[in-house]
């Protein structure tokens, strides 16, 4: 038992940096191309961690904590996060979704605040992109997960994770397929994947994670990168967890099918990334919006489909 | 046993979205297609097991009304009058789309108001609420002609979805002559468009207002 509850905090830990990996694999692929190795991202991690950080002279601590701050509060969100019905996080109480919510809004916050701190003009742009997007990405996020809390009445992830299964699907089956896709958009703009932002540009004037945490660099960066993975696990799991939530089956074929969902996810992401384009700025508030009417759209249906 | 009836209800809902986020035409067209198909599909649906063969005869008719032949109709009016493809919206997508997610909880508010329909179903009502309002907006909202015939199809398409939760076995009779009118309604609005943009070289009804002479 104690095994299971440290499960999804390890493996967040652990194996996040290879999605990222499976990613780039999955992209190479369609370019026709072998790729950098699965393990890359640790390489860059470790790498990284080796060097010395440099700071600007015009930069205070903001641009210093930032990334630490960041961090910190990533690892909190992660230890939120449960692995299907099989292992519940390791803490978790009533209301622990809002805390999810807030922490990455907390590292969002942070990431902007130093990226500001810089001064440069490029990263402001990049700052007032992350916070426009994110701001209705957030809504979206919460009304789906208010929309979950709704169907199993409860207000903590593990439990809700726990209680929803194939009744749940036979009952409002549409309503959670409408879920996982609003989360799905959710966690393709948060994470700052395609069709919102790419991030293999590096020199481009519409990014947006990338061109916030150019002047970071050595221990520092290695946090934000290791930070942005650990984001795509904890917003991928969330995915992942209203996908698998309609097989049946006990504890380990949950876990296996959480597992083989997370890699899954990853490859998807990377077909996204090969066959679309990104969207122009003006069209990503629209397609953010879409999400937003889906999650509206699942908790009104949820309250017809449980009445 | 509704999950199938609960899918199709929640893809028109969804094809309604995609409709008032859309800026192209050709698009347009063709999800209101698709909707018409989900619409045809619906009254075997409702009636599950037990279909009977006038229904699943006119759930036939109306996919092949329209979902074929209206955009066939629609499609052909754009090629000869060779417009833009672009919508010309007097509101833009993203606000559309805010507007359709009002609407969707106005749909549901309006339902829960009413209290005398017979609860055949919990979600055709304020389905087919919804599918009006996106009719009546697309109608309001755009200025091209041919997107007031779309607007104008999602509109009956919400009032058949009414009927049915008013009603399951609508004589096949009635149902009949309202798929008849509206072929006659869609063909001779074709011609009037082909005939408006021959005679102003354009059909953006904004500038319909003045007599030519």
């Amino acid at each position: 038992m104690n095994a299971l509850r440290i499960l999804p905090i390890l493996s967040g830990l652990l194996l996040a940096p290879l999605l990222l990996g499976i990613v780039n694999r999955t992209k190479a692929r369609f370019g026709g191309r072998r790729g950098q190795p699965l393990l890359q991202a640790y390489f860059d991690l470790l790498k990284l961690l080796h060097k010395g950080a440099v700071y600007s002279r015009t930069t205070t601590w903001i641009f210093r904590a930032g990334p630490s701050i960041g961090l910190a509060a990533t690892l909190v969100a992660l230890t939120l996060i449960p692995i299907g019905r099989g292992a519940p996080s390791a803490m978790h109480f009533t209301g622990d979704l809002f805390l999810l919510a807030y922490c990455l809004g907390l590292v969002r916050f942070f990431t902007v605040l130093a990226a500001l701190d810089t001064g440069s003009a490029f990263e402001g742009m990049g700052a007032s992109r992350e916070v426009q997007f994110s701001a209705l990405a957030e809504p979206a996020l919460l009304i789906a997960l208010a929309a979950l809390a709704r169907l199993s009445g409860h207000l903590s992830l593990s439990d809700i994770t726990a209680s929803i299964g194939v009744t749940s699907w036979e009952v409002a089956g549409p309503a959670l397929a409408l879920i996982a896709l609003a989360l799905f958009v959710v966690f393709l703009s948060e994470n700052s994947r395609i069709p919102v932002d790419d991030p293999n540009t590096h020199l481009e004037l519409t990014m947006i994670h990338e061109v916030m945490i150019l002047d970071h660099s050595g221990p520092d960066l290695a946090f934000i990168e290791y930070g942005a993975a650990l984001k795509f696990w904890i917003l991928g799991s969330l995915v992942v967890n209203v996908g698998i939530s309609g097989l049946g089956g006990g504890t380990w074929v949950s876990i296996a099918a959480f597992f083989a969902g997370m890699f899954g996810l990853a490859v998807g992401v990377g077909v996204v990334e090969s066959t679309m384009a990104r969207y122009r700025l003006l069209k990503v508030p629209r397609m953010l919006w879409v999400a937003v009417a889906l999650s509206v759209l699942s908790f009104t249906l949820i309250g017809r489909f449980t009445a | 046993m509704t999950l199938p009836l609960d899918t199709i209800l929640v893809t028109v809902i969804l094809t309604c979205f995609l409709i008032m986020g859309t800026t192209r035409l050709l698009t347009a067209i063709r999800i209101s297609a698709i909707q018409g198909i989900c619409i045809g599909l619906l009254p075997v649906a409702a009636s599950g097991a037990h279909t009977s063969i006038r229904v699943a005869l006119l759930g036939l008719v109306i996919i092949v009304l329209k979902g074929f032949a209206f955009p066939r109709l629609l499609k052909r009016a754009i090629r000869e009058s060779s417009t833009s493809t672009e919508m010309m919206p007097f509101v833009g997508s993203t606000a559309s789309i805010v507007t359709g997610i009002l609407a969707l909880i106005v749909a549901f508010w309006i339902d829960s108001r009413m209290e005398f329909l017979p609860g055949s179903h919990s979600l055709v009502a304020p389905v087919a609420f919804f599918t009006i309002i996106t009719g009546l907006f697309m109608i309001v909202a755009r200025k091209l002609a041919i997107t007031q015939v779309v607007g104008y199809l999602i509109l009956e398409n919400g009032i058949y979805v009414f009927g049915l939760a008013i009603a399951l076995e609508v004589p096949i009779i009635v149902e009949l002559g309202v798929l008849l009118d509206m072929f006659v309604a869609v063909f001779v609005m074709g011609i009037a468009i082909f005939r408006i943009n021959r005679e102003f070289n354009h059909m953006d009804s904004d500038q319909l207002r003045n007599l030519k002479g």
